[in-house]
């Protein structure tokens, strides 16, 4: 599975909600894309990951 | 008498907005508070793994947040950037940046138009930066943009409003707020844009690199306030080729010459 751009060995059964804990990230400061496809957050607890996922997981910045 | 600035159907009192690039978490703070700010933009990325601090436990609660589309080279990313942002769940509002150039680092107008019209049609309220030019920003209007944000000279170069002339065409021919973004390196100059009849100005590097930032933020909020009254009073007219006394010319000393 790639996180980020960066490959990540899944653990199955392995949902987003699992994944952004895991990598101690917090549910209400993130979005994540699933193959491209917004996941909403009241999902995560209910999709699964699978072996050739692509996701990204992204949040807020300081920026101009 | 109240001055709001109406972007969308939102309103504000402040008409600085502030970028939160740039300087550190402990001073952002201090700085929207210090800028009397109402409205600060902020950049989507990866996020942070394990631990890292996130910029909006340092946002003053109450603040509105404009997300921008900084990295997306077309429509298309852009699109996807402000999804993303708005999956976040800080609004509806979204700042189009869309860049192809990376040395200048200029909007693409064409894309702009395109991404505007799109997220316009999804129901954010959007405000597309842009390269100062009045068919271009025609468009962005007939594409639902909210606001129109010309810049004044490349993003974080401090050089001030090299395009004045242009964002005062856009200013005079179009119903929108105008708020210059990108370029503005001083105080005098985010004066001068709001005396021109800029609804609001942008402004980010100028803070961040000052050498005291807090005080720079203050100086900006006193700046833009100064030139939105010196707007609101209808600055007086120039002479070009002579002077007028101000004082009188009579009543005394008559018989001199």
């Amino acid at each position: 599975m790639k996180v980020n751009g960066k490959h990540l060995e899944l653990i199955p059964p392995m949902t987003v909600e699992d994944l952004i804990l895991n990598t101690g990230r917090r549910q209400d400061r993130v979005a994540v894309e699933l193959n491209g496809k917004i996941i909403p957050r009241s999902e995560y607890a209910c999709t699964l990951l699978k072996e050739d996922d692509s996701v990204e997981i992204v949040g807020f910045v300081g920026g101009g | 008498m109240t001055d709001e600035l109406r972007i969308g159907n939102r309103r504000f009192n402040s008409r600085f907005i502030l970028g939160s690039g740039k300087f550190s978490l402990d001073m952002t703070k201090a700085v929207m508070e210090n800028g009397g700010v109402e409205i600060a933009t902020l950049a989507v990325r990866r996020a942070n793994e394990k631990g890292e601090e996130n910029i909006l436990d340092y946002i003053p609660a109450g603040l509105t947040l404009l997300p921008n589309t900084s990295g997306a080279r077309n429509a298309e990313e852009a699109v996807r950037i402000a999804m993303l942002a708005r999956e976040l769940g800080c609004g509806d509002m979204i700042k189009v940046e869309i860049i192809r150039d990376s040395r200048y680092l200029l909007p693409d107008n064409c894309e702009t138009i395109k991404a505007t019209r799109m997220l316009a049609d999804e129901g954010f309220i959007v405000m597309p930066y842009m390269m100062p030019d009045l068919s271009a920003a025609r468009s962005m209007a007939d594409a639902g943009a909210s606001a129109i944000m010309p810049l004044g000279a490349p993003i974080g170069s401090n050089k001030g409003l090299l395009t004045k002339d242009f964002i005062k065409i856009i200013i005079d021919e179009l119903d929108l707020p105008v708020i210059v973004d990108a370029g503005i390196g001083r105080p005098s100059q985010a004066c001068e844009a709001m005396e021109i009849g800029c609804a609001a100005v942008m402004a980010n590097t100028a803070i961040a690199t000052a050498g005291n930032i807090p005080m720079m933020a203050k100086a900006f909020k006193l700046a833009i306030e100064a030139g939105r009254a010196a707007f609101l009073s209808k600055p007086g007219r120039i002479l070009h080729n002579r002077g007028e006394a101000s004082s009188p010319l009579t009543g005394f000393l008559e018989g001199a010459e």
